[in-house]
């Protein structure tokens, strides 16, 4: 049985840099490098990693938000790169995208009726009534109320627009979205009420996510599985659990040990980074990570190490787990 | 202990065209000399505010309408509150001084790291122009910045966040205060960063002697920071104790949600522990306790009476009916 939904192979999406006063080109960002992992079906599959590391620009281009340079992605037997541009706006009512910050990512001119009907109108030929039988299946599902359907963004709170944003994502009922650090922005006592309203969603409607986050604590609760990227590379894959109890890269160990503990009697034994994550326009030759690795030894610094299996679903990419 | 700062019924409003709004109701609390004092509460609870109040850096439409911040230098006594304009300048930056939450817009794009350290100096000090720029460089290789020298001639923008954190940090220790101000020091940085960042502060607080007031709403940063915390709810402080007791003796329900909704992730088996509902808008407060409506141990007197902080046990304060003797004292 065929489970995968989404498969990226090779990856990879690189910005310009321009200067001077022609605003030639430069350099390149290497904002996401090389990257294949594949998605199953229903299940939750999450990007950790720190800012600028390109998680946020993979989720963006599964969805041709930003478009990818190259690469290959294939969503139902179907490669999302080769599509027209006309064709990829059909395919987003399949797969969409939840946005990190509430605050910003609505219309503040559209009341709520608007918002939930605009993804109706672009994707379907719908009769008002259809419409608007929608929006209620919709509203009651994320928990708002009929009553909240005229007003604006800004009469509500937080942890409720961050409800209408997922109610814009599954409107059009789609089989794929990808969650771009959805609880970030919000207080710990509301995103816990977002958290799980995002897991019944998922059993609901059988959904697949893509869960894109910095907090670990937060992936380790909601994913299946697990990326950790490092300078638009992924240098450890797995299943959550197995990452989270025998982490074996020298920077998910790191990552997990700078979590602050829950508990003051508990002080854990923090592994600090030296220094601060290089350029992603001149990324170090070698491993990404060896001018701040404790363990780096001199072929780290000539060599990129390539994802290797370690059984059990498990990739690293490090030089110190190879023969 | 003694007490470095004493924070006495603190009142703040915020001022509208319909009338004054309060925010910040009758708070005290006291901060231990060379004690790290936590505050944790959620958006808009009011804990940067108190901050600023003590810094006396509150400005229109938020104004302290009562109570005293009484500060304790090693010289005199003082209420900040009561200070004029001139007065509290020679205290602020030198006694006392402040962290900001995002180090990316605290720092002036247009002078240099050295103009921005030295500034404080130049203020407080009768030192000359090669003295004040040792200090700088001694101080910014105590806060771990490689290649001082060269940073001290950079601008804000060539750096990144957490160095440009650890130049807040060493802006905010030149003048060797006696109480520095932490408002979410490491909200804007990556784990590995606030690692960094966590680590550095508890090594200066031994080093420099200084008593800090850590603001965050991450208990995570409480529990490896923190000796004595307070929990902001709704403008007023619901508990106060020491940090092995609030984890391991939680009195208050909300502080008890709070950290439940912390510590059941990662357990797939249950559905997350949540808070119902959100907390009051600001001028709109409740007649009896501001958590009612969210609290899942309410009673009937809840609704009609707000409870008081009251200790339950020795240094465990607890604003809560549950823990009162009969309803009504």
């Amino acid at each position: 049985m065929n489970n995968v939904l989404l498969e990226v192979e090779n990856l990879k999406t690189y910005f310009p840099v321009k200067g001077g006063v022609l605003k030639k080109t430069t350099g390149y960002v290497h904002a996401v490098d090389d990257i294949s992992f594949k998605v199953n079906k229903q299940e939750t599959f999450a990007l950790v990693g720190e800012s600028g590391c390109g998680k946020s620009t993979t989720g963006r281009s599964l969805l041709r938000v930003i478009e990818p340079t190259s690469g290959k992605i294939t969503f139902r037997n179907e490669d999302v790169i080769r599509l027209s541009k006309e064709e990829m706006r059909k395919k987003r009512k399949d797969m969409q995208l939840i946005f990190q910050n509430p605050y910003s990512s609505l219309n503040p001119r559209m009341t709520v009726n608007k918002l939930l009907s605009e993804p109706l109108r672009t994707h379907f030929s719908m009769s008002q009534k259809e419409i608007e039988e929608q929006i209620l299946w919709v509203i009651d599902k994320v928990g708002l109320t009929k009553e909240q359907l005229d007003r604006y963004p800004h009469q509500f709170s937080g942890g409720q627009r961050q409800r209408i944003s997922i109610a814009r994502a599954i409107i059009s009922k789609p089989s794929f979205v990808v969650a771009d650090e959805p609880v970030s922005a919000l207080d710990v006592s509301i995103q816990s009420q977002i958290l799980n309203l995002l897991i019944e969603l998922q059993k609901d409607l059988k959904l697949t996510y893509i869960f894109i986050s910095h907090d670990l604590n937060v992936v380790r609760h909601i994913s299946n599985s697990v990326a950790v990227m490092y300078l638009g590379r992924i240098v450890e894959t797995g299943d959550t659990e197995q990452i989270y109890t025998s982490a074996m890269h020298p920077y998910t160990k790191a990552l997990l040990s700078a979590v602050p503990s829950k508990d003051p009697l508990q002080k854990k034994k923090r592994i600090i980074l030296k220094g601060d994550v290089p350029s992603p326009v001149n990324p170090p030759n070698g491993c990404p990570l060896n001018s701040r690795c404790e363990s780096a030894m001199s072929i780290c610094k000539e060599i990129r190490p390539e994802l290797a299996d370690m059984g059990n679903n498990h990739h690293v990419a490090c030089h110190l787990y190879k023969e | 202990m003694e007490n470095i700062l004493e924070v006495k019924n603190l009142n703040i409003d915020l001022i509208t065209e319909k009338g004054n709004k309060k925010l910040i109701d009758n708070v005290s609390f006291n901060v231990g000399k060379k004690q790290s004092y936590g505050i944790v509460g959620e958006s808009g609870c009011g804990k940067s505010i108190t901050a600023l109040a003590v810094m006396q850096l509150l400005s229109f439409p938020l104004k302290t309408s009562g109570g005293e911040i009484n500060f304790h230098s090693e010289k005199e006594s003082v209420n900040i509150l009561s200070l004029k304009k001139n007065e509290i300048r020679k205290i602020r930056g030198k006694e006392i001084s402040m962290i900001f939450q995002e180090p990316m817009t605290a720092l002036d794009p247009i002078f240099t790291i050295e103009r921005q350290i030295i500034e404080a100096l130049k203020f407080h000090t009768d030192l000359n122009k090669k003295d004040m720029s040792d200090m700088a460089l001694q101080m910014l290789k105590k806060v771990g910045i490689p290649r001082a020298e060269e940073i001290l001639k950079e601008y804000p923008h060539q750096l990144s966040g957490g160095m440009l954190q650890r130049i807040m940090i060493a802006i905010a220790l030149i003048c060797k205060p006696k109480l520095l101000i932490a408002d979410e020091p490491t909200t804007a940085l990556d784990v590995t960063i606030q690692a960094q960042i966590l680590d550095l502060m508890n090594e200066l607080k031994t080093s420099f002697d200084t008593s800090i007031i850590m603001i965050t709403h991450d208990l995570g940063v409480i529990a490896e920071t923190c000796e004595k915390v307070a929990v902001f709810y709704a403008g007023q402080i619901v508990e106060e104790t020491d940090v092995v007791t609030l984890f391991h003796n939680t009195a208050h329900p909300y502080t008890s949600g709070l950290l439940k909704a912390v510590t059941s992730l990662g357990d797939k088996s249950k559905n997350l522990f949540t808070i119902p509902g959100m907390v009051p808008a600001g001028g709109h407060m409740p007649k009896g306790c501001r958590f009612e409506e969210r609290c899942n141990k309410k009673m009937k007197i809840c609704k009609d009476k707000s409870p008081e902080l009251i200790e339950i046990a020795d240094g465990h304060k607890c604003r809560c009916w549950l823990y009162a003797e009969s309803g009504d004292n």
